[in-house]
């Protein structure tokens, strides 16, 4: 029998034992929610330029110990930026710069 | 690996509670990273700030008041109800003006016999657009792990015993198929009108972590 435990990958959890559950209520908070509404601005459209088969599947590419230590709407956003480079709608270069203008500015 | 966070990425030491982010807090890599994707797609005329404003809206007016409606109906109306658990978006849809908006739903009544419970082990998969965003406890690694090993137990963790003799199913959502549990109708709300009957119908009821309660 194969050694499920070692081969099923970070995300895919079902029949595990990973505690206790903790009845944690948090409140979404702004940015969470510009993630989550740009995700459904681009799935929700005719021409879905990303799907949420696709969000899921990049999210399911992360680096296991990067899944296992950032929040849930971290691994939306790497996922998204990672799909929308990959599709040429941005390009790594200018999302990246991006970034650093905001680090600079902030 | 094609989909390496960049180099800059804290891929280790975060060290923060993300159960305790707050808008005002200092504004991390993630936050920039969502921040220049928006910014560039707004750019590009993928969609506007306004787009983004109103999507926002939308997904904040969505709650389980949306979902206590359809379930109300359910229990008041026999015909509603069968046509509801035999096809639910087309149910809903046609019938009472509500948009699951993404992906199919399916009903499942919980009986004398049978007790359903929702979870998605691979990742948060839920019906927002009739439940509202869903709470942490269903995304966070112990929901997904344990309520397919030992339904029971978790369901004991929210105050829920299920009768040895009624069977518990347990409902693994997907991208494309989510669910919605159709609560036993408490004794004594027999004659209750639907608005009435809506109040005592709470999210956790339609997860299938809670029965409904008349006291609500």
């Amino acid at each position: 029998m194969p050694d499920y435990d070692n081969i099923r990958q970070q995300h895919d959890m079902g029949g595990l034992d990973k505690g206790p559950v903790a009845p944690s209520e948090h409140e979404i908070v702004l940015w969470e929610k510009q993630v989550e509404a740009t995700m459904r601005l681009l799935s929700m459209r005719e021409d879905k330029i990303v799907t949420v088969d696709e969000l899921r599947r990049g999210i399911e590419e992360l680096p296991p110990e990067l899944y296992d230590t950032i929040g849930y709407y971290e691994r939306w956003i790497m996922s998204l930026s990672n799909i929308l480079v990959e599709k040429g709608v941005l390009g790594r270069a200018e999302l990246d710069a991006r970034v650093r203008d905001l680090e600079a500015g902030a | 690996m094609p989909h390496d966070a960049p180099e800059h990425a804290p891929g280790h030491a975060h060290d923060h509670d993300h159960a305790a982010i707050e808008a005002d807090e200092p504004q991390g890599y993630y936050q920039h990273l969502a921040a220049a994707t928006r910014s560039l797609l707004i750019e590009k005329g993928v969609f506007s700030a306004g787009d983004m404003r109103a999507m926002i809206e939308k997904i904040d007016e969505r709650s389980p008041a949306v979902g206590a409606r359809i379930v109300a109906r359910a229990w008041t109306d026999p015909d509603f109800r069968e046509r509801l658990l035999a096809q639910g978006k087309k149910t809903m849809k046609e019938e009472m003006d509500i948009d699951p908006v993404v992906a199919d739903i399916v009903v499942v009544e919980n009986t004398a016999d049978v007790h359903n419970v929702v979870v998605c082990t691979l990742c948060s998969c839920y019906p927002v657009f009739i439940l509202g965003r869903p709470p942490d406890w269903y995304k966070s690694y112990a929901y997904r792990s344990r309520t397919v090993r030992d339904p029971r137990g978790v369901l004991r963790e929210f105050g829920t015993e299920i009768d040895p003799g009624r069977e518990v199913r347990v409902h693994d959502s997907t991208a494309d198929m989510r669910y919605l549990v159709l609560p036993m109708q408490p004794e004594g709300t027999e004659g209750w009108p639907e608005e009435k009957l809506a109040v005592i119908v709470t999210r956790d009821t339609m997860v299938g972590v809670a029965e409904a309660q008349a006291a609500g």
